[in-house]
């Protein structure tokens, strides 16, 4: 792990080019002002530096993974927030109107619930779990992007979106 | 890395103003850039820099007034609180 003070500008605009070129192999699109971006995958890097991970840098991380997984960028509400209000929370992904300059961009109010809140929320994720496949085997939602699969374990990486394993949430 | 507390000294101190920000949020930093660019006196404080219970002490400041911990959080006066990067409210607020 690289110390936060050792980020370079260079690590920086290698990051920048990878996520905005992943952004739009997938159909999203990263804030188009440049410097406010690179700002933000700076906090990437940092908070990878710090944590091992990118917890967003618009939040405060716990520091333990298993706390911050819905805050690892992209977010659990990235996809929500793009719908609602055209951005996501720190503004590093934009929707279409937002990017074409159609639609303003402001700061928006947090989807995360607050800290005493969430645990009762994972509860309630666990008690909708009623439906079964015929087969017994298990589908799994990647909270990131959506994606579903039946298989026994979800996988390694998510085909879609590359998130993490343990993103992946029982579906059925 | 930038100080996790510091005093800043303008010309506008009537209202006393505590920003607390993180250090990795271009939102605060706007805020933080308002409060110096308005000749604002304030204090401010990074929140993801603290030791854990230094921390939780100011989420829980912070709590006090917003349903949530968010950030940027000003503090006016000890008194009421503005959460996220609302620029005109922030002026409006210190009357400037």
């Amino acid at each position: 792990m690289r110390s936060e003070d050792s980020i370079t500008g260079e690590a920086v605009e290698k990051l920048y080019s990878r996520l905005r070129r992943d952004a739009r192999a997938g159909g999203y699109n990263l804030n188009p002002d440049e410097a406010f971006t690179k700002g933000l995958v700076e906090g990437l890097l940092i908070n990878e530096a710090r944590y091992g991970y990118w917890a967003c840098p618009c939040r405060l991380a716990d520091g333990e993974r298993a706390l911050d997984l819905d805050i690892i960028c992209p977010c659990d509400y990235r996809d929500p927030d793009l719908v609602d209000w055209g951005a996501c929370y720190c503004a590093l992904y934009v929707s279409d109107a937002v990017r074409d300059g159609a639609q303003d961009l402001a700061p928006i109010p947090d989807r995360r619930p607050p800290e005493e809140d969430r645990e009762a929320v994972a509860a309630s994720h666990d008690e909708e779990l009623v439906g079964f496949t015929r087969s017994g085997i298990p589908v799994w939602r990647c909270k990131v992007c959506g994606y579903l699969c039946a298989r026994t374990r979800p996988p390694l990486k998510c085909p879609i979106c590359k998130a993490d394993q343990d993103r992946f949430e029982r579906f059925m | 890395m930038p100080d996790v507390r510091s005093h800043i000294e303008g010309t506008h101190g009537d209202v006393k103003v505590l920003l607390y920000a993180l250090s990795t949020c271009i939102w605060c930093r706007k805020a933080r850039q308002l409060l110096e660019d308005e000749s604002v006196t304030f204090d401010c404080v990074y929140v993801d820099l603290l030791d854990p219970d230094e921390r939780k002490a100011s989420r829980k400041h912070i709590r006090q007034f917003s349903d949530r911990t968010s950030f940027p959080a000003i503090i006016f006066d000890d008194s009421d609180c503005i959460v996220g990067y609302k620029p005109e409210k922030i002026k409006e607020r210190l009357g400037i």
